[in-house]
């Protein structure tokens, strides 16, 4: 496929967001139990509205994307069916209830609902409502591309699990930034869940690479034309000037430069932003874990760019020869 | 229930792009508005098809076929680019199969041609909205056109009649007929949409004559099979000799 950067940051920057709100999230949660020190409302306001600009960004990406933006309301209509249509709703009311809980927090609007005498619970009780937005929403953005089932390097639940992981390990990593910044004391808290979820995209990416490059393509050319000859060769796409389809559809880089864009993307999200995390966590040095962070949302929109470039849309069969 | 649909006979398509003009002529003439073209006659022509005509070439040389392929959307029965339309502008019509986009609802996402295996779907960079062969929906029911000619602008250009149009859920209609007994078939049938237009294969009429077929095995007034030797006495056929 074409990779679009619309959708490269939109992808992206959703994963951050939701990745941050999750950290800021766990934190309040773990800290009413007194696994890890309590913040100031403020802190988890701020960061929660770190996380909608994150999203916001993401929305404004996606506009880029549409013919026509200003029916885009539309799309909440067929989410009986279209994963796009789901994460169209999933999106607002994960925007709206991180927008909410942010507020909570910043009002300090506080009460003792279930009896149990500790501070947070409306701030909690809200904030579950986003988190299962905020899955919801990583469901949404990664079936879009699982669902299509002939397009196979993508219509696989590692497509999902890789969202999911790349997402919260990014913005656990942003949160561990802010953290050195904002709450020193959380910072090995969001660094170390940093670490783990890198770690764990890693193998899940590697997993899903190791997957596509064996491959087994189910169509062909000859199930494209239904000739059953081993020797079938296009001699003429039906044009000159090039289409839709010819522009939509491929990446149009060579493969040594596809390969390079892997190395690239594996560098940049993996190993480097481990070692820069592992580095700002020994030095407590918060401009080192802005590096982390910064270096593995560069490595993203690599990652992204190459998981739009590899997938093999088979129209592209009947698409190789000009003339 | 109705499902209209194109069959396209390879056997005598000869390639000659008539269906891929008249089709570009009748869709941007109506009243959809007109099929994207950009800079047509500049260095690099563009534009938005329903229908293109591809060529390929089947076997080494010399033992070799040129066959020229029509492809346009096939009306898919179980078409995987509605189910993923988030608006709803991608439909497949309940009373006779067509699959249409509402050009007013649709918001240009793409994602319907991301999910067609075909690449039938073109988005029209002018009004930045998903389009696709329409079977000339606006052409078919048009009482005003004559009854004969109440077809898709390309069956009626085409000047082989390689493309026949008609119900394919109607046993006895002439696109039936012809699936069923010309070995009509499916693009891509690995993916499970049920492409209602139907393509018929190259066929080579062959005389299969047998060895034995050559030689006069049962006439009596043959002379190869006679056997000389065979006989020591006379018999009415020495005779005939």
């Amino acid at each position: 496929m074409h990779p679009a950067f619309s959708v490269i940051f939109l992808t992206t920057l959703l994963g951050v967001g939701q990745g941050l709100f999750l950290a800021l999230f766990s934190s309040q949660a773990y800290s009413v139990v007194d696994v890890l020190p309590a913040q100031s409302g403020g802190f988890y306001a701020l960061g929660a509205f770190i996380a909608l600009i994150f999203l916001i960004g993401g929305l404004i990406a996606s506009v880029f994307h549409l013919g026509h933006p200003e029916r885009a309301w539309r799309a909440a209509a067929m989410w009986r069916t279209s994963w796009l249509s789901r994460e169209v709703i999933a999106l607002p009311i994960a925007m709206g209830v991180i927008a909410l809980y942010a507020l909570v927090n910043w009002l300090g609007i506080d009460a003792d609902l279930y009896g149990l005498g500790v501070p947070g619970q409306v701030a909690l009780s809200v904030g579950a409502f986003g988190v299962i937005a905020t899955l919801a929403l990583f469901v949404c953005t990664a079936m879009i591309y699982a669902a299509i089932k002939f397009l196979q390097e993508w219509a696989s639940p590692l497509t999902v699990v890789n969202y999911f992981l790349l997402g919260t390990a990014s913005g656990f990593g942003f949160a561990t930034a802010y953290a050195a910044v904002a709450a020193p004391d959380l910072v090995p808290f969001y660094g170390g869940w940093a670490i783990t979820l890198t770690f764990a995209g890693l193998l899940s990416r590697a997993a899903s690479l190791f997957r596509n490059a064996r491959i087994k393509q189910k169509s062909s050319v000859q199930t494209a034309i239904g000739v059953r000859h081993n020797k079938v060769r296009q001699g003429s796409m039906g044009m000159m000037g090039g289409s839709y389809n010819t522009r939509e559809y491929f990446h149009g880089r060579t493969a040594a430069f596809l390969k390079s864009v892997k190395w690239i993307f594996l560098a940049l999200t993996f190993p480097l932003p481990l070692l820069l995390l592992w580095l700002g966590l020994a030095q407590m040095s918060a401009g080192l874990l802005m590096l982390a962070f910064g270096v593995q949302y560069v490595g993203l929109l690599f990652e992204r760019w190459f998981f739009f470039a590899q997938a093999n849309h088979p129209q592209n069969l009947y698409y190789q020869v000009v003339g | 229930m109705t499902q209209l649909a194109l069959v396209i006979d390879l056997n005598v398509c000869v390639g000659c792009h008539a269906c891929v003009t008249s089709c570009k002529q009748w869709n941007t003439s109506g009243e959809a508005g007109p099929l994207f073209d950009d800079n047509p006659y500049g260095k690099d022509p563009t534009g938005t098809f329903f229908n293109r005509v591809q060529t390929y070439e089947v076997g080494t040389f010399p033992n070799t076929e040129t066959l020229h392929f029509p492809k346009s959307c096939l009306h898919c029965e179980d078409p995987p680019c509605v189910p993923v339309c988030p608006t709803g502008a991608s439909y497949k019509r309940k009373e006779d199969g067509i699959v249409l986009v509402d050009y007013d609802k649709c918001i240009g996402c793409k994602y319907c041609s991301w999910a067609c295996p075909y690449g039938a779907r073109e988005l029209d960079e002018k009004q930045q909205v998903m389009k696709k062969c329409t079977l000339c929906v606006d052409r078919i029911y048009d009482t005003s056109i004559p009854e004969d000619r109440r077809k898709p602008a390309c069956v009626i250009s085409c000047p082989t009649s390689a493309r026949l149009f008609g119900d394919v859920h109607d046993p006895e209609s002439d696109v039936s007929l012809a699936i069923r007994e010309s070995g009509g078939y499916q693009l891509m049938p690995e993916w499970g949409t049920k492409p209602a237009n139907h393509y018929l294969p190259r066929r080579k009429t062959k005389l299969r004559i047998h060895a034995d077929e050559l030689v006069r095995a049962d006439n009596p007034l043959s002379k190869e099979d006679i056997k000389h030797e065979t006989s020591k006495e006379s018999s009415l056929d020495d005779w005939l000799m």
